[in-house]
């Protein structure tokens, strides 16, 4: 009896490996998929149930999980929710989550494969998982500043570090409180998330790389300025058409200067005087004479079209489709009016460019990523995004840029004792009573640059049809280039 | 590795079965401590009378086999305090949150109650049942009583429906599945009656495609009882019981004919079985989708018979991934049962994957330990009973697992030795201490002047306990045949086709009074025990070390050389795969 007896014995053997496989296929093969159901209740208890890493500005978390005696076991707290919530996003398990607790989501949680060190680590000390830290690039000083100044005024403020590409703020007006979306009941999260989302102002939309984007104004002339140097054939002292009405081929509606103003002598001016000033129609004309192949291609240079992520996704700004559709509209987008769209991060980019001797580097949030013992795992090192002009042109284009702000539309940007470089815009809406977009956009100091900014004020801000870039927007540069410079 | 057989020192193993012992209650108390540590961050405060009980009452049992079983396995018990205090400890986590929710909770208490039941009776079953052939003499009394066992969860009053299944009854206000004692019953007739009957049933009959298929007289009886037993469960809607009697039904007949036919009669039957209940019982066709369709959202909203459980318990699984989340950290009681039919998702989700395996290792080397006793021992009727126990836990956790993990259709059966529910662990508790009972007798050293040999095992049963077989015969000892001790006639020659293909001389054998001595030497006996003994020659391999240990281990009686009979010799020849093992380990 005793042969079946062992066939029975390799059968119970078979049983059990094939269970065993069964096991490992459920608990390992399929686990991922399995733990992204979205009918998994699990999920949502263990990313609120666990230690998720916090988010860092400059040593100090600006988002934190607490204990809380409840099933979740985890409260995400964010201290100053609205100043920092273009940067932090939310983290909600009711509804997706956003920025970097979006984007780091994989470091905050602990699942980052940099952290399978500190997992193995914890799997001996019998720790449960501990999320890592996610530092951030943002200088409190700017962004408390950019917050600040911006009062309660709709519009957004991005500054970069022209020679890392780090962002040293990044504020968006109006926000919102990321707490409320990070509660543990859902009906009032639900509530929370139907308020925001039925706001007109729209408190959600991070106005710094998303959105409906903005008509640039004349801070495009940046763009048209560095594909006439970079074309060769102009100078700074290069006197260039101005007249005081410019009607481009094709239409009989004619291209003004700001406020019908003269410019130059009345029929040309030099480039330098042209930006000073901010004229239009010297830049409309020239636009057309160079086509709009030259304009697409500097655009693209300093990023237009591009994909860029500082990890969140920056929507590429744009020259617009018809821009190329005919003289008229390529004389307008010259200017920075008709379809030309665009965030305020890509306008701080071809500032810092600029700063940065022409080389534009990648915009980044993340300084560095920490495992939950605060070790170093990942640190972001700088990388060139483009060369949109080169170091001449950025020489050249800084001393103009000086110029505005010295001696030009750009005086309210003036920082005492720093050399700021900057240039104003004041997009009109083309909607009757719908107020400008104020913008200024600069670096300084001039000649070590430090920062590189971009405000934007929708409808005009505080001042409403009275405003232009000089007045609204340039004061907040000027004070967020003051904290930092001041440090 | 020598082989020995120590008269004087018996070779039991009982300190190691200590040691075994302290470890398995040390993970019980851990769980439960860890439990605590991490739902309150104190240990229990009834840390102490709950492991107390359990470290108590399993030392008692100990103590009791240094007494009445002192040859038994040493494995078995540590391992089933082992699963027996992991399973409180995850019973008893669970209670936590349903408390916290105001659900019934207390399920860990009444499980305490249970093992102390359990464990009582496995040791009443060791002290009193000194031979397990006893067990033999009532088959039909048996069978009557697990018949009735099972159909009373049919009677009026007691009777208890839960979740549609019909298999409760309710005594006192304490459940109790009365088919779990049921399997018990079963097994002893099937045992009883198929070595009965074995010859009929492994000779009579026809040859059909290649197939030997028995006479239907001697079918008959055996048919009757599965459809009544199966007919019961199914009237009272419970797969798992049914599948679970159908498997230890068709394991034991295979075992007592080695027939490979009823293998295939036996699929063929769970084939008909599968399509007539698929095609007639709504809820089996339901069980079907469920398995098959798990995830899909209409399937999984369905209520009644949707795949929502199952599918919590696989995303508890999920989420256990590789090592866990930890004792009390998970979310097990996210599923429905999470301590009863559920158990092994809570297990899984806190233990992780590695936790899980290291659970089926063990209920793996609690089965194949008990069919190392089945081979061990020498009479056919308890090869039987213990295959068909180790068969039977090993097949109940293979379903319920099965089930749980979507190997195979979810069914409703318990993890033995861990599910909360009274019935299923006082059964297993019996079946244990039946399993142990039987080892005992198949690792009773042979008294002085007796021969004992390291068997042939070359199987997987092995588990570290059996030397390695070594491939030289030996020589057979002749053994004095001396009168029985206990007068028992059961012990019959290892079945090999030249014996047992004339049941007259069995049976005349089986009556004559002068034949054995006891079960632990006779000549039948050793017909199996000598063949294949590697004896001399293993000493001789082992070297220095080997004759050191044989030394040691006084190497008393052993005759090796001495030829043996000619009909036992040949005996063995002809079946060389019999060998009870008289085994010694190092």
């Amino acid at each position: 009896m005793n042969s079946p007896l062992r066939r029975l014995s390799i059968v119970m053997l078979a049983m059990f490996v094939l269970l065993m496989g069964n096991a490992s296929w459920v608990q390992y093969g399929q686990a991922g998929a399995l733990n992204d159901d979205p009918r998994n209740v699990r999920t949502i208890y263990r990313e609120y149930g666990q230690d998720r890493g916090p988010i860092v500005v400059a040593g100090t978390p600006v988002a934190f999980s607490e204990p809380v005696d409840d099933p979740f076991g985890f409260q995400r707290i964010y201290a100053n929710g609205p100043l920092y919530a273009p940067v932090t996003g939310h983290f909600s398990v009711v509804f997706s989550s956003t920025g970097i607790e979006d984007k780091g989501n994989a470091v905050l949680n602990g699942t980052d494969s940099s952290l399978l060190f500190q997992r193995i680590q914890q799997l001996f000390t019998g720790g449960s998982q501990q999320g890592g830290a996610v530092e951030v690039t943002i200088d409190p000083a700017a962004q408390q500043a950019a917050w600040d100044l911006l009062g309660d005024q709709r519009g957004a403020v991005v500054a970069l570090d022209p020679k890392t590409g780090a962002i040293l703020a990044m504020v968006s007006k109006p926000s919102y409180d990321p707490n409320v979306l990070a509660g543990h009941s859902t009906s009032e999260v639900n509530a929370a998330w139907q308020q925001l989302l039925e706001d007109p102002t729209d408190p959600m939309i991070n106005r710094t790389i998303a959105g409906d984007l903005y008509a640039p104004g004349s801070t495009f002339k940046l763009v048209d300025t560095a594909m006439l140097l970079e074309s060769g054939d102009f100078t700074p002292d290069s006197e260039v058409p101005a007249p005081t009405v410019y009607t481009p081929p094709g239409t009989s509606t004619g291209i003004r200067n700001p406020g019908g103003a003269v410019c130059g002598n009345g029929t040309t001016a030099t480039l330098t005087e042209a930006l000073r000033v901010s004229c239009n129609t010297p830049f409309a004309q020239l636009a057309v004479q160079l086509g709009p192949e030259a304009l697409q291609d500097q655009a693209q240079a300093f990023g237009f079209g591009q994909d860029l992520a500082i990890p969140m996704t920056v929507t590429p700004s744009t020259l617009g489709s018809d821009f190329d559709a005919n003289d008229p509209a390529l004389a307008q987008t010259a200017i920075g009016q008709r379809s030309v769209r665009v965030t305020p991060m890509q306008m701080a980019m071809v500032v810092a460019s600029i700063a940065n001797g022409g080389v534009l580097m990648h915009p980044y949030l993340v300084a560095t990523e920490r495992g939950p013992n605060l070790d170093v795992v990942a640190e972001t090192q700088p990388s060139v995004f483009s060369r949109p002009v080169s170091a001449s042109t950025a020489s050249l284009m800084t001393q103009m840029m000086v110029n505005v702000v010295d001696n030009g539309t750009g005086w309210p940007g003036q920082v005492p004792g720093v050399s700021v470089a900057g240039k104003t815009g004041t997009a009109q809406s083309g909607v009757e009573g719908v107020a400008p977009t104020a913008w200024f956009t600069a670096f300084a100091p001039a000649d070590d640059p430090q920062i590189a900014i971009a405000v934007v004020v929708e409808e005009g801000g505080d001042l409403g049809d009275e405003a232009t870039g000089a007045r609204v927007a340039a004061p907040i540069a000027a004070g967020v280039i003051e904290a930092v410079l001041g440090e | 590795m020598a082989t020995v057989a120590p008269s004087t020192r018996p070779r039991a193993g009982r300190n190691s079965e200590l040691g075994l012992l302290a470890i398995a209650l040390a993970v019980g108390v851990a769980a439960y401590a860890i439990v605590g540590l991490n739902l309150d961050g104190v240990v229990p405060v009834d840390l102490v009378r709950h492991v107390g009980i359990l470290v108590v009452l399993t030392v008692v049992l100990h103590l009791v086999m240094r007494w009445r079983a002192p040859n038994a396995d040493p494995v078995m018990l540590p391992v089933v305090a082992a699963l027996n205090g992991l399973g409180l400890a995850m019973i008893y986590r669970i209670d936590q949150p349903l408390a916290e929710r105001g659900l019934r909770a207390g399920f860990a208490e009444r499980q305490l109650v249970w093992t102390i039941i359990g464990i009582v009776l496995a040791i009443a079953v060791l002290a009193l049942l000194r031979d397990h052939r006893t067990l033999r003499r009532y088959p039909f009394l048996a069978m009557i009583a697990g018949l009735a066992l099972l159909c009373l969860p049919m009677a009026p009053f007691i009777g208890q429906t839960i979740n549609g299944a019909r298999l409760w009854i309710n005594v006192a206000g304490f459940s109790f599945q009365p088919a779990e004692v049921a399997k018990i019953l079963l097994a002893i007739f099937f045992a009883g009656y198929f070595v009965n009957r074995r010859d009929a049933l492994t000779l009579a009959g026809n040859k059909m495609l290649g197939l030997h298929l028995p006479r239907f007289a001697d079918l008959a009886p055996i048919v009757v009882i599965w459809v009544v037993s199966v007919g019961v469960l199914v009237v009272e809607r419970d797969l798992g019981t049914s599948l679970l009697f159908f498997g230890l039904f068709v394991a034991m007949l295979y075992v007592a004919t080695e027939k490979v036919s009823w293998i295939f009669i036996g699929l063929l039957l769970v084939g008909v079985g599968v399509v007539f209940a698929y095609s007639t019982f709504d809820y089996v066709a339901a069980r079907f989708d469920v398995w098959l369709n798990a995830l899909d959202s209409e399937i999984y909203n369905r209520d009644p018979g949707g795949s929502g459980q199952l599918v919590r318990g696989l995303f508890g699984l999920a989420a256990g991934g590789l090592m866990g989340t930890g004792l009390g950290l998970g979310h097990p009681d996210l599923v429905p049962y999470a301590n009863s039919d559920f158990i092994v998702a809570s297990l899984g989700e806190e233990l992780g994957l590695t936790g899980l395996v290291a659970i089926l290792m063990l209920y793996l080397v609690l089965a194949q330990r008990g069919l190392r006793a089945a081979i061990g021992v020498r009479d056919g009727f308890g090869k039987l009973l213990a295959s068909g126990f180790a068969f039977v836990i090993a097949f109940q956790v293979f379903v319920v697992v099965g089930g749980v993990t979507r190997l195979i259709p979810l069914t409703g059966l318990t993890m033995p030795f861990m599910a909360a529910g009274g019935s299923s662990l006082v059964a297993n508790w019996i079946i244990v201490a039946i399993l142990l009972r039987i080892s005992d007798a198949a690792r009773r050293p042979a008294p002085a002047g007796a021969g004992s040999v390291v068997g042939n095992e070359t199987a997987l049963i092995a588990l570290g306990d059996v030397a390695p077989a070594d491939p030289v015969p030996a020589s057979v000892p002749s053994v004095p045949a001396r009168p029985s001790a206990f007068g028992w006639d059961d012990v019959e020659p290892e079945p090999n086709t030249f014996a047992s293909s004339r049941t007259e001389l069995i049976d005349h054998r089986e009556e004559r009074p002068t034949n054995a001595v006891g079960h632990e030497s006779n000549p039948a006996d050793t017909t199996g025990d000598q063949q294949g003994g590697p004896g001399t020659s293993r000493a001789t391999l082992d070297g220095p070390g080997g004759s050191e240990r044989g030394t040691s281990e006084r190497m008393v009686g052993v005759a090796r050389d001495v030829p043996g009979p000619p009909d036992q010799t040949s005996t063995s020849d002809a079946d060389d795969d019999d060998n009870p093992t008289e085994v010694v380990k190092r």
